[in-house]
């Protein structure tokens, strides 16, 4: 298997997905009873404004017709407008993108920071009390409902310590450094102003901390899981009847060989946190991808909801494509079968 | 006389169950000395490797009991020793090799790297000497492109190539015992007979003692000094090999060598025998044999000891004293 | 063990007859499934018996206690109208817990059927039903399942369809693969030489067979359920006014959390301990039938 078999097999899958996701969320939007012309137009619009934008928009073309001009508009990059916001689906979504992701990728350092560890500790004194200690916090981390957390931690941190503030993404009175990648705690380093800086990694913590908790549990699983499978291999019985420390064939051994196939699970624990990260932005305040999915939800915007699936779906195929590629360059075994 | 390299007293080990504690070794003696080539042959299932591995210590800790006996390794008891001073010794002055070549060797890293790892634990040499020490070792196993050898991966290499390796890595640091348990039952017959030369003409060459696991008497009997035959976690007849062979006094030896193939005459079936290990779980009373004895008779309802069946040879079984008496 | 009882059906003994003394002592070793099945039969029990475990009419407005603290009146409190939290939690596991079992039920029964389907039928059917299941399980599910939701019109009932449509894939793969595993075994090949028809080998060889699996993803899919069902109400796509249920409690609580914490905290803790709980059990359950678990 080469690295361009790979990417060829993703993207045959990825066009896949995309026409599967489309026709999902676009047969979902036409369930809906409401008429989004007359949404768009207002209460108070006559029959001939809201027959005007049901023919600007297509919407008197029978649904298959209806379908494909989407569908042509997705490939040019046109997701069509929000009717709730009025912009861009696009537009929209390339603001609150980078506010998510940056959420998201904390919230996966946080985890597998804490995770890694965790699992490996579980995993190396197995049904001892720090395996169950783990496996109690792994379980109830995927039991967690994160809005729930959301609310406590904040309670905690914000009403009763008053260390961290309840919501958004910076303090309102601070000027917004100039946006380069859109990551807030980047783009505030790259402007040399560090009280910006300081309060973004205020704002991000407890959200991160809520999001990441979930897929703690799920990465400790993972490494336990993984380890506990190369621990009973038979060159462990090796490098330690060569005399290897305890120590080193947990950490030099075992390790490296059980992160392999963790990579998948932390890869698509990264696709999980973008969409995962729906419910905690919520809670927080957090100006991301996810408090503007669940508005545009609540205002059946389906235009924006299905571009926010489009574009999630696709960071999805896009995120297990860079696992792929990540697992050939560490595991020999792939690397040269081809 | 020096010290044994390996003694092992009253060794009993147990594996607690579903169904109750398995006892798998049940009263082992045995010893090895200095230069001495001593074969373990039995069924599988008959606590072999066990034996073998409770005295170097690599059983999985928590999945066994030692409940009794005393191991000593080069003059020392093990349990006084320190996790620190196992490690020393294993991979040392220690060695052992195992069964499936295939899946020994951590499959990421390569061969040179794994082959470094022990000789800088073990010795003084370092960087470039080391490897030249890595090189030596597999060209003393027959390994002539041996420095590309050493960039490859395991899975790259053949089964006997691996095995080949893995006995070069055993004596990376000349140990004066050498465990080898099974070394040569998953590779083809043409290579069995290949490495088992290379490991016999290694351990004469460096004087090291070898303790050499096999279910098949066979290699056994072309290999090894002395043999202890084993069933049912209990030694059932120990000698010379010529004698045991030669001059069976148990049973279950005597079975075993009916059983060998060579033996066989074309056309007719191959000699085996009947039935199956005992249930270890709870262990019978008597000859732990009786069952497939076709000898077994009154007496054999109360235990066997070993008892001397002739000069150095020992036999577990009360068909001789029936006779003799 | 006769060779009869063996040649008939090697598998089903392994896999469907459960064998409880095993069972048993492996769950007797793993305390965390242990408490897992014994907090589920606890919540259980609370729930389908709610009226005599309850202390006050869930609904019952009493403008005077209005956002009471926990004590001997209330035990969690009163919510804003002065209802008390207590008996509306009691009430409100009641929803959670027939939201989970809708969900596994309708689910388990479309996929376990579809799956085994696809395995028998094989061919361009199984491809076809197969790669429709890619492409759902490609799409993000909790945003597939928001949008179903808000589609269909928020209510409860409405929620619980979008997850069960949504998880429907989960079980049509388990049960295709274990059709496919079954299918190559000696005696559903042997039924064929028999001319046994494809009805008679879904019944008796390979449904019996499935049920395992299926069983222990179940049990993993009642926790996730309750929680997705409750996070689908805080949002205010589940549950409505004035039917006490626990996500749509925590989202209403969310306005006093910073005074009247138990509002929010006692339903979210509920939701907590039963997620848990079912996980525990559903965990343990297959580790115990993993045999590559059992190996160790």
């Amino acid at each position: 298997m080469s690295f361009l078999n790979v990417i060829r097999r993703r993207l045959m899958f990825l066009i896949l997905v995309l026409f599967g996701v489309t026709v999902i969320t676009f047969t979902i939007s036409n369930l809906i009873p409401g008429d989004p012309a007359r949404m768009i137009a207002g209460d108070r619009a006559t029959p001939e404004i809201v027959q005007n934008i049901r023919e600007d928009l297509g919407l008197d073309k029978p649904l298959p017709i209806q379908y494909l001009r989407y569908l042509e508009g997705v490939v040019q990059g046109d997701f069509g407008n929000s009717i709730r916001t009025r912009r861009p689906v696009l537009e929209d979504l390339r603001i609150f993108f980078p506010a998510t992701l940056e959420l998201a990728l904390t919230a996966l350092f946080f985890a597998t920071a804490l995770g890694i560890p965790l699992g490996v500790a579980s995993a190396v004194w197995k049904d001892k009390p720090i395996d169950h200690f783990v496996r109690v916090i792994a379980v109830t981390g995927i039991s967690t409902p994160a809005f729930w957390l959301g609310l406590l931690v904040i309670l905690l941190f914000y009403g009763n310590l008053g260390w961290l503030p309840s919501g958004g993404r910076i303090d309102p009175s601070l000027e917004m450094p100039t946006r380069v990648t859109g990551f807030l705690m980047i783009d505030s380093l790259l402007a040399g102003d560090l009280t910006a800086f300081g309060s973004a990694l205020k704002h991000i913590l407890l959200p991160a901390f809520t999001l990441g908790f979930v897929h703690l549990g799920v990465v400790a699983r993972q490494v336990r899981a993984a380890m506990l499978e190369e621990l009973q291999q038979d060159y462990i019985r090796t490098a330690k009847a060569n005399g290897l420390s305890r120590f080193k064939v947990v950490f030099t051994e075992a390790l490296p060989n059980a992160m392999i196939p963790s990579i998948t699970v932390l890869g698509l624990a990264l696709g999980d946190l973008l969409y995962g990260a729906v419910l905690t932005e919520t809670v927080f305040a957090w100006p991301g991808m996810g408090a503007y999915v669940v508005n545009s939800i609540q205002a059946l915007d389906f235009p924006a909801v299905m571009g926010f699936t489009v574009v999630v779906s696709l960071a999805y195929v896009l995120i297990n494509l860079a696992v792929d590629l990540i697992y050939m360059a560490v595991d020999p075994r792939i690397r040269e079968v081809s | 006389m020096a010290d044994p390299v390996l003694k092992i007293d009253g060794l009993e080990v147990l594996f607690p169950g579903f169904s109750g504690d398995v006892h798998a070794v049940n009263g082992v003696d045995l010893d090895v000395q200095p230069g001495e080539i001593v074969g373990l042959v039995g069924e599988s299932g008959s606590a072999k490797s066990v034996t073998a591995m409770t005295a170097l210590g690599l059983l999985p800790a928590g999945a066994f009991r030692q409940s009794a006996g005393t191991i000593s390794i080069l003059g020392r008891d093990v349990a006084t020793m320190s996790e620190r001073e196992m490690n020393k010794l294993r991979g040392g002055d220690v060695a052992m090799i195992f069964q499936e070549p295939q899946t020994a060797l951590n499959p990421t890293k390569t061969i040179g790297k794994q082959m470094l790892r022990v000789i800088e634990l073990h010795s003084n040499l370092r960087g470039l000497a080391a490897r030249d020490r890595a090189i030596e070792l597999l060209k003393d196993m027959r390994i002539n492109d041996a420095e590309e050898i050493l960039g490859r991966y395991p899975f790259e290499l053949s089964g006997g190539m691996r095995q080949r390796i893995l006995i070069g890595m055993a004596f990376a640091c000349s140990p004066k015992l050498l465990v080898a348990d099974e070394p040569t039952t998953a590779l083809d017959v043409t290579v069995q007979r290949q490495v088992l030369q290379l490991l016999h003409a290694k351990a004469r060459q460096t004087g090291a003692s070898v303790l050499f696991i096999s279910h098949d008497l066979a290699v056994i009997s072309q290999f090894c000094d002395r043999i202890y035959v084993m069933y049912a976690g209990r030694v059932v007849e120990s000698g010379p090999a010529q004698k045991v062979l030669g001059n069976p006094q148990h049973p279950y030896t005597a079975a075993l060598i009916e059983a060998l193939p060579e033996d066989a005459n074309p056309g007719e079936p191959l000699a085996s025998i009947p039935g199956t290990v005992p249930n270890l779980v709870n262990p019978p009373k008597g000859c732990a044999f009786q069952a497939r004895c076709r000898h077994a008779h009154a007496a054999c309802d109360s235990r066997p000891v070993l008892t001397d069946v002739g000069t150095k040879h020992q036999a577990a079984c009360w068909l001789r004293e029936e006779i003799s008496a | 063990m006769s060779d009869a009882t063996v040649s008939v059906n090697p598998i089903k003994r392994v896999l469907s007859r459960v064998d409880w003394g095993y069972l048993w002592y492996q769950i007797k070793k793993s305390p965390l499934t242990l408490g897992g099945g014994a907090v589920v039969l606890i919540v259980l029990f609370l729930v389908i018996f709610a009226p005599v475990f309850a202390t006050h009419d869930p609904n019952a407005i009493d403008l005077r206690a209005r956002l009471a603290a926990p004590g001997w009146e209330h035990f969690f409190g009163t919510d804003e109208v002065g209802r008390d939290l207590y008996s509306r939690i009691l009430y409100g596991g009641r929803q959670s817990v027939a939201v989970g079992f809708f969900v596994v039920l309708v689910a388990g029964f479309i996929g376990t059927f579809v799956g085994a389907f696809a395995g028998l039928i094989g061919g361009r059917v199984d491809v076809v039903i197969m790669r429709l299941m890619d492409v759902v399980l490609s799409v993000p599910s909790l945003v597939l399942i928001m949008a179903l939701a808000a589609a269909l019109g928020p209510s409860l009932i409405n929620a619980a369809i979008a997850i069960a449509l949504v998880r429907i894939p989960i079980y049509v793969r388990i049960s295709r693969g274990q059709t496919l595993l079954i299918r190559e075994m000696s005696f559903v090949t042997a039924a064929e030489t028999f001319k046994a028809s494809k009805l008679h080998i879904l019944r008796w060889h390979i449904l019996p067979n499935i049920l395992s699996p299926v069983m222990v993803q179940a049990t993993l899919d009642l926790g996730s359920t309750i929680l997705l069902a409750s996070a689908l109400s805080f949002i205010g796509l589940g549950a409505q006014q004035p039917t006490a249920e626990w996500g749509a409690m925590v989202a209403t609580g969310r306005n006093y959390i910073l005074d009247q914490w138990w509002y929010s905290a006692f339903p979210g803790f509920a939701i907590l301990i039963t997620a848990t709980a079912f996980n525990l059990l559903g965990d343990g359950i297959r580790d115990i039938l993993d045999p590559k678990q059992k190996a160790r």
